[in-house]
């Protein structure tokens, strides 16, 4: 399904100007910082803003465009907020219901006990909203978009306003939703982990345009990559994560490559997760040195480094599974490894450097 | 000890007429365009605003003065009414009922603007991406989340139009029945030196008007402790 978008609205200093056509399945990060017109794009699809000139066309429905326009009310979407959005006078039930009630019987596809499961909401089905702690309300919040059998999720910064633990708390359920709920979602963020841990492809924003579209992978082969601004270079492995075993070590199996990652705790999926590997936690070796505390340490090949000004090296490697391994070294090293394009070598990654859940998420 | 003739009564009834009668349009006219000032964008939002708050600072026999003109035989609205064969409405209770609409907006529309500014958009919002259609969204989200803003408005207007004189006394003169409302009653009596009737008056508007702001600060407290 694709969402086609036309407009260009002017807000003092500010323009927005976008012509692109998002395609739309699984999730979509609309990725950018704070001011570059994330927010006010995600209000033009929702019909919110309906700035003259504008076309907005989802899949063959024509919701905004040559003199027709289309209400919120009847674009059947949903919409999670960053915070508050929960009707203060309904109970959680309530505010569940309110959408569901007024979905069409034969265009509902999602049921109330399959979304309490899916969220775990069903303890907090009879509490006040002001009983309910800002994660709660999220994931409430969540569950009513989602109650609405909604053709198209808009999330607009859904964890900005949760603290860091509780972030942590609910990415699994939206990972989960994201998985389960076949619906495709657009992703308002400014973090670049939500992105990688959610999003199969990325539309980047800039000063009110939107100046790419690709898909995660890569995005995450880029050396200039925006989503690397923050925190450096970071490799996203999908796999599936075993049970831990007696020493507490879990098993990360993708294709043929494994890795040892600390149990990361809370329900565990035995479906396909994702594991972020920051690049600077990588450590490159011409030989398998193993009298080291390291565990996990991977043959990969060298594609291509790209060696930057400040004395840094990215080094874009390839695992035997074929996934992409990136890996920050000083250009120093570099030259003393003599690593080039098609080099052998092997990664080395601490374990406790992939410890799941949430790293990176600190401290913002 | 309060004994009501049988014209204090019919001031009475006549009175309470025009204060229902004012809550409800002021009620269906406020609401919208209460509604239009707190989320529109139009530029002309300044100028409204200015003028619905008018009668708060004009003299009300200014206000009178000019509905008189306007309404009355050789009034625009007046002289048009005469002119396709109805009666112009000058002395009429259609009049006092106009003044009082007008006279009292400002108390009608400024608590719905500040509840919805308070409201904000979100709520709304949220609500219509749920499916809900605006007159849904009115009865479902914004009435029950700006209840006390409706209750303050509805019982100013109503207490307000009870204490009008000056735009009545105007427009519509002192016709038993028809346009002598309380206040009007009050200000005969007394001219008539008849002080014991005034009094009792007087002193059941004065008692009236001080359960009705009792009423409205009650309620401002209760729901400012139980919003968030």
């Amino acid at each position: 399904m694709n969402l086609e978008i036309t407009a260009r609205l002017q807000h003092g200093a500010f323009t927005l100007d976008v012509n692109n056509t998002f395609p739309l399945q699984g999730v979509t990060a609309l990725f950018g910082r704070s001011g570059c017109g994330k927010t006010t794009l995600l209000r033009i699809i929702a019909g919110l803003e309906h700035p003259r000139g504008a076309r907005v066309c989802y899949g063959d429905q024509t919701w905004q465009g040559g003199g027709d326009f289309v209400p919120l009310a009847k674009r059947r979407i949903g919409l999670v907020f960053q915070e508050h959005s929960l009707l203060p006078h309904r109970n959680v039930r309530g505010n569940l219901e309110y959408g569901y009630k007024r979905t069409p019987p034969n265009l509902r596809r999602l049921h109330l006990p399959e979304v309490c499961e899916l969220l775990g909401i069903s303890p907090l089905l009879d509490r006040r909203i002001d009983q309910l702690s800002g994660g709660e309300r999220q994931r409430v919040a969540l569950g009513r978009a989602l109650l609405c059998s909604p053709q198209l999720l808009l999330l607009d910064e859904p964890l900005a306003a949760l603290d860091t633990q509780t972030k942590r708390e609910i990415m699994p359920f939206l990972v989960r939703l994201s998985r389960e709920a076949h619906v495709p979602i657009l992703l308002v963020t400014h973090v670049p982990d939500e992105v990688e841990r959610l999003a199969d492809r990325v539309a980047f924003m800039h000063d009110g345009r939107v100046q790419r579209i690709e898909e995660l992978h890569d995005a995450l082969t880029r050396p200039d990559s925006p989503l690397f601004d923050e925190e450096g270079p970071v490799s996203v492995l999908e796999g599936t994560l075993s049970a831990p075993d007696a020493e507490g070590l879990c098993r990360f199996e993708s294709g043929n490559v494994a890795l040892h990652v600390l149990d990361p705790g809370g329900t565990r999926d035995s479906r396909l997760q994702r594991l972020r590997i920051r690049g600077r936690d990588v450590i490159l070796a011409l030989k398998d040195p193993e009298a080291i505390s390291v565990v996990n340490r991977l043959p990969v090949t060298v594609e291509a480094v790209h060696s930057g000004a400040s004395g840094e090296s990215l080094v874009i490697s390839r695992l035997s599974n074929g996934q992409a391994l990136l890996a920050l070294i000083t250009t120093s090293s570099l030259r003393r490894l003599g690593l080039t394009e098609g080099s052998p070598c092997i990664a080395l990654i601490k374990s406790l450097a992939l410890h799941q859940p949430g790293r990176g998420e600190e401290g913002r | 000890m309060i004994e009501l003739s049988p014209s204090d009564w019919v001031a009475i009834r006549l009175t309470l007429k025009l204060g229902l009668y004012t809550t409800g349009i002021l009620l269906a006219i406020g609401t919208p365009l209460a509604w239009w000032l707190a989320s529109g964008r139009s530029p002309l939002r300044t100028a409204v605003q200015s003028i619905v708050a008018l009668p708060l600072v004009l003299p009300p026999t200014v206000l009178g003065f000019y509905l008189l003109l306007l309404l009355g035989p050789r009034g625009w609205i007046g002289g048009s009414l005469e002119a396709i064969g109805l009666t112009h409405l000058a002395f009429t209770f259609t009049g006092i009922l106009i003044a009082s609409v007008i006279y009292s907006m400002p108390f009608a529309v400024q608590p719905l603007f500040q509840a919805f500014t308070a409201l904000g958009r979100r709520h709304v919002e949220v609500a219509a991406s749920l499916g809900a259609g605006p007159i849904d969204r009115f009865f479902t989200v914004i009435l029950p989340l700006t209840r006390g803003g409706f209750i303050i408005a509805a019982t100013l207007s109503f207490a307000h139009t009870l204490g009008e004189f000056g735009a009545i006394l105007m427009i519509g003169g002192s016709i038993p029945g028809r346009t002598k409302v309380l206040s009007v009653l009050i200000y005969d009596h007394a001219e008539a030196m008849n002080y014991t009737a005034a009094h009792q008056l007087s002193l059941l508007l004065l008692a009236f008007a001080f359960l009705v702001l009792f009423i409205v600060y009650a309620v401002n407290r209760r729901f400012d402790t139980v919003r968030p």
